[in-house]
């Protein structure tokens, strides 16, 4: 027991979960915690230049090391600059604890100078929040805080402390346990839905694993490979599920979905099975869902109870944690099938043929002309072939649909993306916190240009406090997927989404927030500048300009069956 | 879409109450009554909500409220296996020459007469909700010029499962 300031206990409870870093802002409602650090703390607080920054780098930090991330920002617009990552963090379930400046408790409800109500505006967007008031609560919420994020299904939380909690005293002594009756994720998976399920898998005939991100966040990627290669199951799988299985795997049918592959589209909609296994039947991928995979019974393994069924009924559910689940399914399985093996083959002679009839593809640009983001991609892909040491991230638009067809992830949490939310910005800031997480790894981020306007100032972060990330920009000039809409469904009227490629200038502009800036406009210099970039040993960006008429295919129109997918028109001969 | 009553266990922690309304607004789930008070336990609240709604609803409601911190536990209330009340209060024009045929009327129902006035009168009754609801359509006609119902509260029936006969009862 040691008497200190509340302020003080903050960091002290930081310290006992382990954090290493954590991202934030100042100001009036936090000075006394942030007056803490001066006074000394063993985490690292990495400086901000915009609070959406501070909490995409903690999702970005959480995301590549699978710790909880910490942001940390005052009251009033502190705060409400952190909902988007808190938003975001909640729709891609990423554990996140933010701290945040509160005015003192006797100013509470009148409208004091920057005071907002930040636990009622982020209500429905976290697992949890607090708003502490006295002092001596400091030390169990900060342990429940930690606890809530990171058990069950991951999430953000939201700890708002007012200013003479953190100026008061104290004795602290952090708990070891937490006290929270309501609070009971589940740890167990009922026995006879496991051995159901395995029953399913062995007397299908066309199943497909459905793997999303939960996949990652459960830790589960070991078992999930062991389950599919112990039982030769295909999987399909997520935006937010990639890395959770090498792309390069041989059973890996790539991404389903609005922008995914006919291929992928195919064999979950045409498979007798559907093994879901933390993915959540989100819009982006069933399409209409009455028309989905209607041949399907539906496996549903997920930790989160309120997910199975939410979408599509599950003939079988199974809830609990899915690192135990696919174990304990593995191992049913393989007892079941040393009798009688998968009977299988027809289907994956049919994968094979969808795989090699249905690859992504696109009209390679002319000797001279512009550049085709396609391009960018495979250049990405080749120039790290064989390395385990690359993490991606994007931002969200065309670029981001091209980054996940195109690049080849073997490592677990190597691609970084906004999902559920998609929100423009995230990539350069989530760059930032992985690199933070993982500071001998190469970090790509992946951007648009109208992404990177959003949140480019965090290159300033990158270089001062040495994080060195390489930026690749696909400049199109325009808000392309938006563009790509009014093209295919507004009669190609483009309201308001013309950048321009010139404007800003990327590459002064990244120079004047301390980073190389390259730009590239011919694909002759492509390969070596991406290259050079990479090897500049500090924050460097590469806008490359390319063909702004470029659009994603394949593409499933937003509400109709996954198996009506828009294909690219083919006018002309496609050059293989 | 169907009548479903839960029974919600909370702690009585500031903005639990919050938490569960706003999961209801957000999800787009109707409430048609809510009441909240107290327990044999201290520091904790029972709430009985009464939504209409499918069964996939409420088996979402159910799961969705559980995922709440402050939420210990969520019980759907069937009504062969629990015991319903309500209380409602229901002020109605009563011109002295009308007054005893009114507080007859109430006899039926058990409903008290909790204050006078010249030219009305306010009833108060428990009961069942749809006991509720016969009485004042019964009132209605004599004029009510206000009425406020507390919602209605509800727990599982102690011991055994209840024999509809013993259900007929209550
Ligand atoms: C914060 C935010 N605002 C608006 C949108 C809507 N939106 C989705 S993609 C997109 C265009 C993105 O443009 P850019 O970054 O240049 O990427 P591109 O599609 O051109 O590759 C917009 C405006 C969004 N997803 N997020
Ligand atoms: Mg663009």
């Amino acid at each position: 027991m040691t008497r200190m300031l509340g302020s003080d206990a903050i960091l002290r409870s930081l310290e006992a979960e382990g954090v290493e870093v954590m991202f934030g802002i100042p100001g009036g409602a936090i000075l006394p915690t942030y007056d803490a650090i001066a006074r000394g703390t063993t985490v690292r607080h990495v400086l901000a230049r915009h609070e959406q920054g501070a909490g995409h780098m903690a999702q970005g930090y959480a995301r590549a090391s699978g710790r909880v991330g910490v942001a940390i920002a005052t009251s009033g617009p502190g705060a409400t600059n952190l909902v988007t990552p808190i938003a975001d963090a909640w729709m891609d379930s990423t554990p996140l604890v933010c701290i945040t400046g509160q005015v003192y408790s006797r100013l509470i409800g009148t409208d004091a100078f920057q005071e907002i109500d930040i636990t009622g505006i982020t209500l429905p967007c976290v697992k949890h929040s607090w708003l502490v008031q006295d002092v001596r609560e400091i030390p169990a919420v900060m342990k429940a805080a930690f606890h809530v994020a990171r058990s069950g299904r991951p999430g953000p939380v939201l700890v708002d402390i007012a200013k003479d909690a953190q100026e008061a005293e104290l004795d602290f002594n952090y708990p070891d346990e937490v006290d929270l009756p309501g609070w009971k994720p589940p740890t167990k998976v009922h026995e006879r839905q496991v051995r159901e399920a395995a029953r399913a898998i062995a007397e299908a005939r066309q199943p497909i694993v459905y793997a999303g991100g939960g996949v990652l966040n459960g830790d589960a990627c070991v078992e999930l490979l062991e389950l599919i290669e112990s039982a030769n199951l295909p999987s399909v799988v997520t935006l937010m599920g990639k890395s959770a299985i090498p792309d390069s795997h041989p059973l890996n049918c790539g991404m389903p979905g609005m922008h995914g592959s006919k291929f992928a589209n195919f064999a979950l909609n045409k498979s007798d099975l559907i093994i879901a296994v933390g993915s959540r039947f989100d819009d982006r991928v069933t399409g209409k869902v009455s028309a989905f995979a209607p041949g399907a019974k539906v496996i549903h393994f997920d930790i989160d109870a309120a997910e199975v069924g939410k979408i599509r009924s599950a003939d079988i559910p199974v809830v609990g944690p899915l690192k135990l689940a696919l174990r304990q399914l593995t191992n049913e399985l393989k007892t079941m099938l040393a009798d009688k093996p998968m009977q299988t083959a027809a289907w994956h002679a049919q994968l094979e043929e969808w795989r090699g009839q249905y690859p992504y593809k696109y009209r390679k640009g002319a000797p001279g002309s512009l550049i085709k983001p396609q391009l960018v991609m495979e250049t990405l892909r080749d120039i790290t072939a064989g390395r385990n040491d690359v993490i991606w991230t994007t931002g969200v638009g065309q670029h981001q649909m091209w980054a996940m067809q195109y690049l080849q992830c073997d490592e677990p949490r190597s691609f970084i993306t906004s999902g559920g939310l998609g929100t423009m910005g995230f990539g350069v800031p989530a760059a930032v916190g992985a690199k933070a997480a993982r500071p001998d790894a190469t970090v790509i981020c992946v951007d648009g240009d109208g992404c990177f306007q959003m949140t480019c100032q965090e290159l300033a972060t990158a270089a001062l406090e040495r994080l060195p990330i390489v930026v690749v920009i696909v400049n199109n000039g325009w808000l392309g997927m938006v563009r790509q809409w009014q093209d295919l469904f507004y009669s190609e009227r483009f309201a308001e989404t013309h950048l321009t490629k010139q404007v800003p200038d990327y590459a002064q502009l990244a120079e004047a927030l301390g980073a190389a800036g390259f730009t590239v406009d011919h694909e002759d210099d492509l390969e070596s500048t991406l290259r050079a970039a990479l090897e500049a040993g500090r924050t460097a960006v590469v806008d490359v300009r390319t063909d702004p008429e470029e659009n994603c295919y394949p593409m499933i129109p937003a509400g109709a069956a996954a198996v009506d997918i828009i294909e690219m028109p083919d006018e002309e001969e496609v050059p293989s | 879409m169907s009548h479903h009553t839960v029974s919600v266990e909370l702690e009585n922690k500031p903005g639990a109450l919050v938490r569960i309304s706003q999961l209801f607004a957000r999800r787009g789930y109707n409430i048609q009554s809510l009441a909240v008070g107290p327990t044999e336990r201290p520091g904790i609240s029972r709430l009985t909500l009464r939504v209409d709604c499918s069964e996939h609803t409420i088996e979402q409601i159910e799961k969705q409220m559980h995922k709440l911190v402050n939420v210990l536990r969520v019980v759907e209330l069937l009504p062969d296996e629990s015991v319903e009340r309500e209380l409602a209060l229901i002020t109605v024009g009563a011109p002295p020459d009308r007054r005893a045929e009114l507080i007859a009327l109430g006899d039926v129902f058990g409903a008290r007469v909790a204050d006078i006035g010249r030219e009305a009168l306010t009833f108060e009754i428990v009961g069942r909700p749809e006991e509720l609801d016969a009485f004042e359509e019964l009132v209605r006609p004599h004029g009510v010029r206000e009425l406020a119902r507390t919602g209605r509260i509800g727990l599982r029936r102690p011991g055994p499962r209840q024999s509809r006969a013993q259900a007929a009862l209550t």
